[in-house]
């Protein structure tokens, strides 16, 4: 039963899948092709689109399987599945949380957890913007429009930042950026 | 006025997190600034220190980065209704945009004017990510061990993603996790024996 499979590989994906969506996809990749759902390449194209749509790329990629495998109930079986595992274990650490935070071994982990996050995070945010402004794939190249909208990009967020003394919100920020590449590009 | 400014309480979850939903782009580390200027700046329905060690739990857990935060911030404002709520709102718009695109759009990445915005946008998103981290990093306290952790942690990225070494970030968090617990054994130890020692 194909809603079955789809909630039961989904809840998979979600209960399984650590460290964001990124770390998420070979493990998508895995489940979807192991059931049959679709080839390799209907995947890929999926994912892609998932990347460059908003929301967050997990769901997007179980609404859009969901949806071409079983139509519109499968999506929304699909999209709930993926949801489940985080919302639930999420809901037990918040009930526990207080308590949580006090143990003494949780500190500890926490204390070189916090850093360790925050490089990662700060190590995708580099290596996006120095994948997009130099090709590294076969030879080393810089794609000089790139470069210059991520100038441009850089001056306005934290130019405002500077000047205005006020934070350019995200969302701006995006159209901003959503206007600056219909220019360019 | 009063009245216009205070939507109740899930009105307001739903449609904050419906709008993060809109405007996040390539997964959970975008969504974190966004959170950061709604849910703490703006709102204040959580502070910065919840913010990161929120961050921590997500990254430790599970699942979808976006489900986390919005299933907490939602929890700890308004229960379990602000807990559905919230993530319902945040999943809604992606929703709704990939269903349509499944069915009705064989060539979406090939529109060249949606191609163009998302280009744009990726690189955007590349700020967004990089500002996210230094704020994180901005509130820490800069001890040696916490700055050892980052330079130590950002370098082994830097060759996983450059070599493409087949290493999850799951193992790098959990040898953090371990040398937080041997860095607060010894210093634990450490302080006890110093006030000992002043007896």
């Amino acid at each position: 039963m194909i809603y079955l499979e789809l909630l039961w590989g989904f809840i998979k994906v979600g209960m399984f899948s650590f460290g964001g969506a990124y770390a998420a996809i070979p493990l998508i990749r895995e489940v979807v092709l192991s059931y049959g759902w679709l080839d390799d390449n209907a995947l890929s194209y999926m994912i892609a689109i998932s990347e460059s749509t908003p929301g967050p790329l997990m769901i997007n990629v179980a609404t859009y399987v969901g949806s071409v495998v079983a139509g519109l109930p499968g999506a929304i079986i699909s999209t709930i599945a993926v949801i489940i595992p985080p919302f639930l274990v999420i809901l037990i650490i918040t009930v526990l949380l207080k308590n949580l935070l006090e143990n003494k071994y949780v500190k500890g982990a926490l204390e070189g957890l916090k850093p360790c996050i925050s490089a990662i995070i700060l190590e995708t945010g580099f290596m996006m913007i120095i994948k997009s402004c130099f090709d590294m794939s076969s030879s080393f190249s810089a794609n000089i429009k790139d470069i210059a909208v991520i100038l441009l990009l850089f001056i306005i967020f934290y130019g405002t930042r500077f000047a205005l003394k006020k934070k350019l919100s995200p969302i701006s920020f995006i159209i901003i950026s959503a206007f600056l590449g219909l220019l360019i590009f | 006025m009063t009245t216009k400014a205070k939507l109740p309480i899930l009105a307001d979850l739903f449609l904050t997190f419906f709008r993060i939903g809109l405007f996040t782009f390539g997964g959970g580390y975008a969504m974190i600034s966004l959170i950061n200027n709604s849910c703490v700046e703006k709102k204040k329905w959580i502070d910065r220190d919840e913010m990161v060690n929120l961050t921590v739990i997500a990254e430790s857990t599970p699942g979808s980065i976006a489900i986390n935060f919005a299933t907490y911030v939602g929890y700890k404002q308004a229960g379990f209704a602000g807990a559905l709520l919230s993530t319902i709102g945040v999943v809604l718009p992606s929703f709704f945009i990939i269903f349509a695109i499944s069915r009705f759009l064989d060539n979406f990445l090939e529109i060249p004017f949606i191609a163009k915005a998302f280009h744009g946008i990726k690189l955007a998103v590349g700020i967004l990510i990089l500002d996210a981290g230094i704020n994180m990093i901005k509130i820490m306290k800069k001890r040696v061990f916490t700055v050892t952790v980052i330079i130590c942690s950002f370098l082994a990225m830097l060759i996983i993603d450059i070599f493409s070494l087949d290493i999850s970030t799951i193992t790098l968090l959990l040898i953090a996790a371990l040398s937080g617990l041997i860095f607060t054994r010894f210093s634990d130890n450490f302080g006890n024996s110093k006030k000992s020692g002043q007896k």
